[in-house]
């Protein structure tokens, strides 16, 4: 099953969704980088060139770990765990990045720009700036500066300039609307490095292509692992470039279940959550370059949304994903916040693993349902990213008071300083 | 009277008076309130402007500088809908002789439904519509039907389109072009210069339709220059800062500045 092999007239479009929504402005741009990424993918020492990259710079392949310890604890189906926590940067987004990285350079431009919700894809794209000379400008929601202040040091140091976005609601959305706009005024240098699997064509399918990597490497591991196909794959979707580059692996494997994780916040109910697809607050619209669904109201405003990970965090939803989720390929469930944080607990008590919050979406969906099946079945879950990042909110969530006080302690240290 | 027959007379007007071009400005429906948009614009006409773009609120106004961001955003937090906007458009066109366009960004258009929304829109009394952000391939449908209710689909031209593009966009285009002068959002800046002129050159080799010229525009030789070389000034976030500053006085100084 070729997902991107486009009807004629119809480039970009999976079903009724994607396309390209732009200001006019940037359709030369657009031309430009779709004929580039075109001749990147049909010359094979491209992909090479890519792997060689990721190999050598990232830790590739990310390993499959058989979580045998939650597996008997559950007592049901055999859990793996796609280990992308395990990439420089300490998630999946390195993969796309780096791609992308190699594209600027064929295109000869100098500077990058990119939206950041949990700072995971700001700080791999910072990384990306520092290793092949590029300048680099992160725009990143106020709220979301505030609450991942780790990442924002890192990017910071790498020498990009963090942009806090103060538009709108202050997430990921409003960072991507930031990022368009410098796009419109510095096109000539610049490139968007768009960190999610969403926006305009060719975006979808270039952010898939990168991550396929994930996919291509994992259906022979877990096969190599388990003696088999997994029964079910989970992944979290915010955005939804993990999972699409997971899911590619299996997409001709019809028996393996596909499930896309989507962040359910405080549970149903308008302006609650960032679940497009598993709850029905969600309609068709057109927006941020694509169509898709969106969390939006009858007038086509966006609607508040709400999750305890900022990289789910977020209006719309990868438009490759909507169309297998029609062909019923694709199930997506909703994981609430505080079923997060325990499927978090319990992962770091038997498995001694920490997945980011995003990542801990796919874990708890994961962990519901693999007491009810047997135990000859397997389980795929990805980590796309590791919760070292989160250390704040996690330690919020758990009430940490051991951490209260360091952080006390640190803030009169520096409070004496001044 | 479609908006074609109408610029062609106000263009003939404009050539006999001491106006270097025909003026369009922009109001942003229900920033700060409809009552004080009411009061711009009775400033607005009273300076006679040819065109007023309406612009529909949308929560990701992701064209447009700071400025119109804030404004789209207070808007829809003060409750201002799509339906209010109608209302407000029929009793403008009521009331004033300037033409009105709708502007806005597609899902607005896409959300209510193309038919629904363009008979909503021929009822309160517009003339055409500006989508910055719909493409002129994904536009046929839209057009087929605005053709049919006599409503003008404005379409940009900008400098970074090729000869062979600014063709294809001719093509989709009615009532006038909107000629975008230089690269970015709305509001900054922009040096009227050879460049530009060179640009609106290129742009009128393909098309008979009046060319309007936006972003930056704030002052009497902006106008002068547009004059010179195109036909409608589009004065947007000059006039609103104008209206921040100081009001329905501010904003009259600032078109007295501009106009003589």
């Amino acid at each position: 099953m070729d997902l991107f092999d486009f009807k004629e007239g119809r480039e970009g479009y999976y079903g009724d969704y994607g396309g390209t929504f732009l200001p006019e402005i940037l359709y030369s741009t657009i031309e430009e980088l779709k004929a580039e990424f075109r001749k990147a993918k049909d010359d094979p020492t491209f992909w090479q060139e890519f792997i060689e990259l990721m190999q050598s710079y990232s830790g590739r392949p990310t390993p499959v770990t058989h979580l045998a310890n939650l597996s008997n604890k559950l007592g049901g189906a055999q859990i793996y765990v796609k280990r992308e926590d395990l990439n420089h940067t300490g998630s999946h987004k390195i993969n796309n990045v780096m791609g992308q990285g190699l594209l600027v350079k064929r295109m000869g431009k100098t500077r990058v720009i990119a939206e950041t919700g949990a700072g995971q894809h700001g700080y791999a794209t910072a990384t990306m700036a520092a290793r092949f000379g590029f300048e680099s400008k992160i725009y990143m929601g106020a709220v979301d500066v505030a609450r991942q202040r780790p990442n924002v040091f890192w990017m910071e140091n790498m020498g990009s300039e963090v942009v806090a976005v103060t538009d709108g609601q202050q997430t990921l959305k409003d960072a991507i609307n930031e990022c368009l706009r410098d796009w419109v005024t510095n096109m000539d240098n610049t490139h968007y490095v768009l960190g999610t699997a969403c926006g305009p064509h060719p975006f979808p399918e270039m952010v898939s292509w990168f991550q396929s990597i994930i996919g291509r490497e994992a259906r022979e591991q877990v096969v190599d692992a388990a003696g088999k196909l997994p029964d079910r794959v989970f992944a979290c979707v915010g955005g939804g470039s993990n999972a699409i580059g997971l899911f590619q692996g299996f997409m001709d494997d019809k028996d393996v279940q596909l499930v896309g994780c989507e962040a359910g916040g405080f549970g149903p109910g308008k302006g609650n959550h960032a679940a497009r697809l598993a709850y029905k607050d969600a309609t068709v619209g057109v927006a941020q370059g694509m169509k898709t669904y969106f969390l939006q109201n009858d007038d086509g405003n966006m609607l508040e949304t709400h999750s305890v990970a900022a990289g789910l965090d977020y209006i719309g939803v990868n438009p490759v994903l909507v169309h297998l989720w029609e062909q019923d390929r694709v199930r997506f469930e909703a994981v609430t916040d505080s079923q997060v944080t325990e499927a978090l607990k319990l992962c770091m008590r038997t498995e001694g693993l920490i997945p980011a919050l995003e990542s801990s979406h796919g874990f708890a969906q994961a962990i519901l349902e693999a007491e009810k099946m047997s135990k000859d079945e397997v389980i795929l879950i990805n980590m796309s990213g590791r919760g070292d990042k989160d250390i704040f909110t996690i330690a919020d969530a758990l009430d940490d008071s051991h951490w209260k006080k360091f952080i006390k302690q640190k803030a009169d240290a520096y409070s004496s300083e001044a | 009277m479609p908006l074609n027959q109408y610029l062609a007379e106000r263009k003939a007007k404009v050539a006999d008076s001491n106006r270097p071009a025909m003026i369009m400005t922009h109001v942003v429906c229900g920033y700060p309130s409809f009552e004080a948009n009411w009061k711009a614009l009775e400033v607005m006409d009273s300076f006679g402007v040819d065109l007023v773009e309406l612009q529909f609120p949308f929560s990701e106004p992701s064209a447009d500088g700071p400025l119109f961001v804030k404004a789209n955003q207070e808007a829809i937090r003060s409750g201002v809908h799509v339906e209010d906007c109608f209302e407000f458009m029929a009793k403008v066109t009521a009331k004033f002789s300037f033409k009105v366009v709708m502007m806005g960004y597609y899902n607005t258009v896409f959300k209510a439904g193309h038919r629904d929304f363009l008979q909503r829109l021929k009822s309160a009394g517009a003339h055409g519509f500006i989508l910055p952000d719909l493409p002129v391939e994904e536009a046929g449908e839209l057009h087929d039907i605005a053709k049919e209710l006599e409503l003008a689909p404005i379409i940009l031209m900008t400098p970074t389109n090729s000869d062979t593009r600014l063709a294809e966009l001719a093509k989709s285009a009615d009532g006038f072009i909107y000629t975008v002068a230089r690269k970015g959002v709305t509001g900054s800046d922009t040096d009227m210069n050879t460049e530009v002129s060179d640009f609106i050159e290129r742009c009128r080799t393909f098309t008979d339709l009046p060319l309007a010229v936006g972003f930056g525009v704030s002052k009497a030789e902006d106008i002068e220059f547009i004059g010179q070389h195109a036909d409608i000034a589009v004065i947007g976030t000059a006039a609103l800062k104008a209206w921040e500053d100081r009001g329905a006085e501010g904003l009259t100084e600032f078109f007295t500045q501009l106009l003589h």
